[in-house]
């Protein structure tokens, strides 16, 4: 957890030990970076704003090292901040004054995400889509051969829509699957993750022909 | 357009036009009449004293022949003698064969020259003839006796009248042409006094308007002059209190949101251990139990009370966002109220027909519902029905609970920041900012909430618009 602020490090620690979680704590996103290959995390939750270098630039640093789930902590009086957030790659945000048991909802649902989908499927999990390879066994997404590195997050989202080509998911039907948001979840999290997903599969992120919106409605995998 | 003429007449400029012209006609009148009446004296007395000192040089010259008492003889004789002023001689009943009648003179100068030694004359005005009739006691001897003959002659006035009429008219035609130039200085004066005054009306409405910085040129240094030096200076000083006002109102406001954001994050830290003071509270010694149970609460409380006074102060920055997406009403309300565990049935009783689409902020809806609603079963008494319909292209979401109401007094201040219905009641639960925040988050999507008492608690309509789905 990166938490400038040491009351609310320390008041957030304590909270999320006693929800059963090992809490390593750094109070600026220099020190997380560092923990982050020390402590190997499940997850971080981090703070946007920080001294020094901000909870964006770490956001963004984090997220190129590997497919981390990160949840990040907001204020809500500042929109810009959620979209930037989100747009600098966190899987999911809580608005501060943060309450522990939904912090904690959170993470558990980000971290359901990493392990949910493994040994249910059939054995020929293998999908082909165009150009694109999904592996829901093996959780592995290729694009013409190449492996393609999504997180939990882009990883489930990938795996809901495909999971029946052509049908429209709306974005809060997305929302319950992929976030657990059973209610009143933002929107903007399935659109930013929606972004982030096609810059990754798509040949032109603009023109995508996987991950299509639905305008008024939402959006729906392509069908090859 | 008959009201403009209406305006125009009530205005300042035909009171200055008739004020003219009245002074001018007034003046005119006055002269012409001074005039006509000294003219007409001169031309009058002089015939008349021209008239009657012939009579009298013609009497006094043939009188040394008469012989008195006269005969029928010497009567006619002195007519003949006067024949060139057509005058007549009467003694008693007699009178001189030539001259004009004696019956025509009037009776007042017949008497008035029996009884006076003066030459005596009288004016009338026979049938719009004018006349002049002199009448002359002759006297004999040197004592001035009275001889008892009488001449009278008559004379008519007509060129004499004529010659006054044509003055009068000369007078009267003189007047009537300084009348339109009376009107047109009439005219001009009101433009010079109008138009300040109409540059001092247009400037003193825009004042009205709030364009505080309005100023106008001042010319010359007369009454005007001052009127529009006060007016800058009124203006001026206006501005100056009104900015002054408004840095403070604006620093007071960034002041609640600076306090508040200050507070948000001791408070986030407190809050984020409330829930181990509540667990822990059992195994504490009774009189700490209670210290953190309380503590534990009213972080709590503190915590709702600064979220919704960032949110408020966002309003007043005008720095609140609306997201805007397309929603099945019905369905948002129906998460919102089992978000909070106020599912149908229990004390809420929702009727929400499905298939109502609208363009709204999700997040904002959920704040309105969740205060309407929270506010209702808090202030009023359960069963709250939420009611959903459509009305002339609103959505129309009504809360409408079966409590005592709102006291009439306190209606109109429903929605205002920190009012509270029941003042025995002064700590609820919530902030005194919920239904505030529920009206401007209603306003921000260009609708707005009502409040009314329906006799058996109240309600209140949230109204939206649906925007183009």
């Amino acid at each position: 957890m990166v938490e400038d602020d040491a009351a609310v490090r320390e008041g957030l620690e304590l909270a999320l030990r006693r929800q059963g979680h090992v809490v390593h704590t750094a109070e600026s996103g220099e020190v997380g970076i560092e923990l982050l290959v020390l402590r190997r995390p499940d997850i971080v939750v981090l703070d946007l704003m920080l001294p020094g270098m901000d909870g964006f630039e770490t956001c963004r640093r984090m997220r190129a090292s590997g497919p981390i789930p990160i949840v990040m902590l907001t204020a809500r009086s500042d929109d810009f901040d959620i979209v930037a957030g989100l747009e600098a790659g966190a899987d999911d945000y809580v608005v501060k004054p943060v309450e522990p048991r939904v912090l904690d909802a959170r993470i558990r649902a980000v971290l359901r995400r990493a392990v949910s989908e493994r040994p249910t499927e059939q054995p020929e999990s293998e999908e082909r889509h165009g150009d694109l390879v999904i592996d829901r066994a093996g959780l592995e997404v290729t694009k013409r051969g190449t492996p393609v590195s999504l997180t939990p997050t882009e990883l489930k989202l990938l795996l809901e829509l495909s999971r029946t080509p052509g049908q429209v998911y709306s974005r809060q039907q997305i929302l319950t699957a992929v976030w657990d948001h059973d209610y009143l979840g933002d929107s903007r999290l399935v659109d930013a993750c929606v972004q982030r997903l096609r810059a990754k599969i798509e040949d032109v992120p603009a023109k995508p022909e996987h991950v299509q919106t639905v305008r008024g409605f939402g959006y729906r995998f392509g069908r090859s | 357009m008959t009201s403009r003429i209406r305006s125009w007449l009530a205005g300042l400029r035909p009171r200055l036009v008739a004020a003219f012209a009245v002074i001018m006609i007034v003046g005119a009148t006055a002269a012409a009449g001074a005039s006509y009446v000294s003219a007409r004296t001169a031309i009058l007395k002089g015939f008349q004293d021209q008239t009657m000192l012939k009579l009298r040089d013609q009497i006094v010259t043939y009188l040394p022949t008469v012989s008195l008492p006269p005969t029928q003889a010497t009567l006619d004789a002195f007519g003949t003698a006067l024949k060139s002023s057509n005058a007549v001689v009467v003694y008693h009943g007699l009178r001189s064969g030539s001259g004009i009648d004696p019956d025509s003179v009037p009776a007042d100068l017949r008497q008035a020259v029996a009884s006076s030694t003066n030459i005596q004359f009288q004016r009338v005005d026979a049938q719009g003839y004018p006349q002049f009739f002199v009448g002359v006691p002759v006297q004999t001897g040197t004592e001035g006796q009275t001889s008892g003959i009488e001449v009278y002659t008559m004379v008519s006035l007509d060129q004499q009248q004529a010659a006054i009429d044509d003055l009068s008219r000369t007078a009267w035609q003189t007047s009537a042409l300084a009348l339109p130039f009376a009107v047109v200085l009439a005219l001009l004066a009101a433009r010079q006094v109008l138009r300040p005054v109409r540059a001092l009306n247009k400037a003193a409405s825009e004042l009205g308007q709030g364009k505080l910085d309005v100023r106008l040129r001042v010319k010359g240094s007369d009454e005007l002059a001052q009127l529009v030096t006060t007016f800058n200076n009124t203006a001026a000083e206006l501005e100056r209190t009104v900015g002054t006002l408004r840095t403070m109102e604006a620093d007071a406001r960034r002041f609640v949101a600076d306090v508040s954001h200050e507070l948000r994050t001791p408070l986030a830290a407190m809050n984020a251990v409330t829930d181990v003071l509540d667990e822990d509270a059992e195994q504490l010694p009774p009189d700490t139990a209670v210290a953190a149970r309380l503590v534990s609460a009213e972080t709590r409380r503190l915590t709702r009370l600064v979220q919704d006074l960032i949110e408020i102060s966002r309003f007043d920055a005008g720095r609140a966002e609306l997201r805007r997406e397309d929603l099945d009403v019905a369905a948002a309300v129906t998460d919102s109220l089992a978000a909070r565990g106020w599912a149908p049935g229990t004390d809420v009783v929702a009727e929400l027909p499905a298939g109502i689409t609208a363009r709204l902020d999700r997040r904002r809806l959920d704040i309105v519902v969740a205060n309407l609603v929270g506010n209702a079963l808090r202030h009023g008494a359960p069963p709250v029905e939420v009611a959903l319909r459509v009305e002339r292209g609103d959505v129309v979401l009504a809360v409408t609970d079966h409590g005592p109401g709102i006291p009439e007094a306190v209606l109109p201040l429903v929605f205002d920041r920190f009012t509270k219905a029941d003042t025995a009641r002064a700590r609820s639960e919530g902030s005194g900012l919920g239904l505030s925040i529920a009206r401007e988050n209603a306003r921000l999507h260009g609708g707005d909430i009502v409040a009314v008492n329906t006799g058996t608690g109240a309600r209140f309509e949230l109204r939206l618009p649906r925007e183009a789905w």
